[in-house]
């Protein structure tokens, strides 16, 4: 682990390459929307309709980190849920990793799951408080990869290396987990299936800060070691800045502004957008309280 | 071995679980439940063995006798001259075997009905809920009686009407306790590690819902075993002269007046067999189910136990409008007590805001709910230091003058208002109420003063919304209700437990200047409880950072901000990632993570 260090550290956000446009895309939205609801009663009344996503089109190059940004209600987390096949899109085409999202859904969820994985935004939750680390880590292990059990012993233990955590973990309960540790164990079952792309669902929100700034530290040393790319969705425009290569905005299910991140910081366009970068406190107190 | 193990130190060196076995052992009573059906299970068991005369041999010459009469016949004999004590251990063996076989079909069918059903939800669970609905409709015993009559009388046919009439019990409660589950993120995180349905149904969900099937089954079993004793009993079940305890005690019925014996024996068996039962389905519920342990349900008192061993300290800031001297608060669990606050003192000026900034279990929410004695108890008790309010020290005080205080001169905001808001009373209701609790007003004034109070928070349309319920308000609009309902008495001190965290950036951006507008205006002290130093920077004058339950850092926001001392208050403010750092945020961390682990090795 440590000799790793120095290779992260080479590797700041400020030097990463910028060639990533020629290269192809990891994930490919075009015109999708996702509709709850409206479907016919028993007696004919139709149901109350939610245009969750309307219209989006989004690409996320490969090795890039894409930040959605979005307040609560905003359609992120229906993006998401799409994106890794736990909701089907009521139109539109997706395209994952070069292949149409229609037919990994018809492969099966393994096909899915080889291709990109998800990190839920509450980590407790997400693990079954039944179930060891191991057990939970076992399962991509042994349906996405099909590893023997020989492989997997090596493989967990790749595993706790990569998210900074010793082995012993491997038999605890979930609830015997401090929140990092268990989002440390989530971002290790992620990585477990060998996906080369990961959606990250506001991964860090639920954290202290402190232990937010450890797990995106985390995330960006992956990032570069294993050559991922992050659908990164929060509602924290200061975390999105630190670690993302570009930014939509979302706003009541439609993409209102898609830039690179230093632009659009620097120069917001869409007025939400504007209202958005206002409202985030500042250290040195001159914040958007104020500009009510 | 990396800078990212900062936050393994404090987990425990090795998981110790206490089992199950040794909790359910810990019961009195479930440990008498045990020993007595393991006691009955091995008679019964062993029946074939024990030196018993055959259980339908008749001897009409020495019928009736009393029990403890003959060594040969120790429980006596019935109405043909068989012998009672055989027939009660074959009878037992019958009726438990029946029972338990019936708990067993019960629990199978009515658990894979609750698990599909709840799963799979929409058209299935309509179409099997309905059907297990039908099964309910019918009056219990007659449903059975009306099965046993078409299958025709026999003990097979008793247990299946039985097995029959219990489904919808397990069927019930599994799919209540699956629907919650099967939404649960855990469940889709198990789908994107490539489980199918069936697997997610037998590995995932099962072992959550195990614990609900187990419990519903020791509490059953004991009411199944009478139940086939009362279709024995009306002839429906064993068939002479087969013994089963029903059919004796119906057979004894007859004699009940010449000969009571035959009808008590098998009548006091089923009351041990079920109270047996009962009492260990009790010790397994709690054991599997901590939320309903009888002493985890006993309601927490009024007012926080205050349980001081060292005199309270003098009052140093006799100015403040609210000190807290050396205030020592911890969690009781049995004769140990673990400190969650430990020495805090503190003072609020009249008119000021004071941050109190932490990370989770840090002790700030225990320090600021011990304030007005609102920390649960059992188990939470305050074991030393005072609380000056205006001069007064509020943990002195009588009961009935703390419960006075609250509301009218200290109040709260908590951080969620979805949660402390009640879901059925319109908005202008909770307000009034909140005012009513310190001030007899009619009814009309009250409405216009809550009405004042939505408007002073800058609810638009007060007046109509005033009408509205929790649910029909946005996040912000709710927390703006809470707000109000704190300013009803006009208090000198308002404490808002991170009222912000659950708002989004730009509702959180009206909220913080809402509040500071409000505290300027009324000069009220603010005690702001937080874990974001950006919010620290925008509405406190002082700020108090605390870790594990100490003070380590306190002093004017802006000097805290530019020159903390205390290494947690560096790592706190840097932690912090602002609009504007960009890409320089991470690679910053990264450096004081790395310099603060190599000055915690050394």
């Amino acid at each position: 682990m440590t000799e790793t260090l120095p290779q992260t550290l080479a590797h700041t956000p400020g030097t990463r390459r910028r060639a990533a446009a020629a290269t192809p895309h990891a994930l490919r939205l075009e015109h999708v929307s996702k509709t709850f609801g409206g479907g016919k009663r028993l007696f004919g009344r139709k149901h109350h309709a939610v245009e969750a996503l309307k219209d989006v089109s989004l690409a996320l190059t490969k090795g890039e980190t894409l930040a959605v940004v979005g307040e609560s209600g905003s359609g992120k987390s229906t993006l998401a849920r799409i994106l890794v096949g736990l909701e089907r899109p009521s139109a539109g085409t997706i395209e994952i990793a070069g292949q149409d999202a229609e037919a990994l859904t018809r492969q099966g969820p393994r096909a899915f799951g080889k291709t990109v994985q998800y990190v839920f935004q509450d980590p407790v939750a997400s693990l079954n408080p039944r179930k060891t680390i191991r057990e939970a880590l076992e399962a991509p292990l042994k349906l996405l990869c099909g590893y023997d059990p020989e492989k997997r012993k090596a493989r967990l233990g790749e595993l706790m290396d990569a998210v900074d955590m010793p082995a012993s973990t491997l038999s605890r309960y979930p609830h015997e987990l401090s929140g990092g540790q268990a989002q440390r164990m989530a971002i290790a079952r992620a990585l477990a299936a060998e996906a080369e792309i990961l959606v990250l669902d506001e991964p860090v929100s639920a954290l202290d800060v402190s232990v937010q700034a450890q797990v995106l530290l985390l995330l960006e040393r992956l990032k570069h070691q294993l050559n991922l790319s992050y659908l990164f969705i929060s509602h924290d425009l200061a975390v999105v800045e630190a670690i993302a290569d570009r930014v939509a905005v979302m706003h009541f299910g439609e993409v209102v502004e898609l830039e690179r991140a230093k632009t659009l910081f620097a120069s917001p366009v869409h007025p939400y957008t504007e209202k958005l970068i206002g409202s985030a406190p500042r250290l040195n107190g001159g914040a958007g309280a104020v500009r009510m | 071995m990396s800078l990212a193990l900062q936050d393994n130190v404090t987990a425990p060196a090795g998981p110790q679980r206490i089992s199950t076995f040794k909790l359910l052992l810990q019961s009195r009573l479930a440990s008498i439940g045990l020993v007595i059906l393991l006691l009955l299970v091995a008679i019964v068991l062993l029946a074939p063995l024990l030196p018993l005369v055959h259980p339908d041999q008749t001897a009409p010459a020495n019928r009736l006798i009393r029990p403890f009469v003959t060594a040969a016949h120790w429980l006596g004999t019935d109405q043909l001259g068989r012998d009672l004590l055989s027939r009660l251990v074959w009878g037992s063996r019958v009726s438990i075997a029946v029972g338990f076989a019936a708990t067993l079909v019960a629990a199978l069918i009515g658990s894979v009905i609750g698990l599909v059903s709840g799963y799979a939800g929409g058209r299935t669970d309509n179409l099997m809920m309905r059907g297990i609905d039908m099964l309910m409709a019918f009056p219990y015993i007659l449903l059975a009686l009306a099965i046993v009559a078409a299958l025709g009388p026999g003990l097979m046919n008793a247990l299946y009407a039985i097995a029959i009439v219990n489904i919808p019990f397990f069927a019930r409660n599994v799919r209540g306790v699956t629907l919650g589950l099967a939404h649960r993120e855990f469940v889709d995180a198990a789908r994107l590690s490539g489980k199918g349905h069936l697997s997610i149904l037998w590995s995932e969900v099962l072992p959550n819902v195990a614990p609900v099937i187990v419990i519903t089954m020791s509490t059953t079993a004991g009411w199944m075993i009478l139940e086939t004793a009362g279709l024995s009993f009306l002839g429906l079940g064993a068939q002479p002269p087969q013994a089963d305890l029903g059919s004796m005690l119906g057979e004894g019925r007859a004699q009940l007046f010449t000969a009571p014996h035959v009808a008590i024996v098998p009548g006091l068996m089923i009351f041990v067999i079920v109270i047996s039962l009962n009492l260990l389905g009790d010790g397994v519920r709690d054991a599997l189910d901590p939320g309903l342990k009888s002493g985890a349900l006993s309601r927490p008192g009024p007012v926080t136990r205050i349980d001081r061993t060292k005199p309270a300290p003098p009052n140093s800031q006799p100015e403040a409008i609210l000190s807290i001297e050396q205030l020592e608060t911890g969690f009781s669990n049995g004769n140990s007590t673990t400190p969650a606050v430990r020495g805090v003192s503190l003072h609020l000026d009249r008119g000021e805001c004071l941050g109190l900034i932490g990370e989770s279990g840090s002790g700030k929410s225990v320090t600021a709910l011990s304030i007005m004695g609102l920390v649960a108890s059992p188990p939470g008790v305050i074991t030393g230091g005072a609380i000056y309010l205006d001069g007064e020290d509020v943990l002195s005080m009588p009961e009935t003058r703390l419960i006075s205080l609250r509301g009218s001169k200290v109040a709260y905001i908590f951080q969620d208002p979805l949660t402390t808001l009640h879901p059925t009373y319109t908005i202008g209701q909770q307000v009034a109420e909140a005012i009513a609790a310190h001030q007899s007003l009619g009814r009309r004034e009250l409405r216009e003063r809550a009405i004042a109070l939505l408007e002073q928070v800058r609810i638009p349309d007060a007046a109509a919304r005033a009408d509205h319920y929790p649910h029909q308000l946005s996040g912000g609009q709710r927390q703006r209700v809470g707000i109000a309902m704190a300013l009803a008495n006009d208090p000198d001190v308002i404490i808002a437990d991170e009222p912000t965290t659950a708002l989004d950036v730009t509702v959180q951006a009206e909220i913080l200047s809402l509040l500071k507008q409000l505290q300027t205006e009324r000069r009220m002290a603010l005690l702001f409880i937080t874990h974001d130093f950006g919010v620290v920077a925008q509405i406190c004058d002082r700020v108090a950072v605390m870790k594990d339950g100490e003070i380590v850092e306190t002093g004017q926001t802006r000097t805290v901000l530019t020159r903390p001392h205390h290494p947690y208050t560096k790592r706190l403010i840097a932690c912090v990632p602002e609009i504007g750092d960009g890409d320089r945020f991470l690679p910053r961390v990264e450096k004081l993570m790395a310099s603060q682990t190599k000055e915690a090795a050394q």
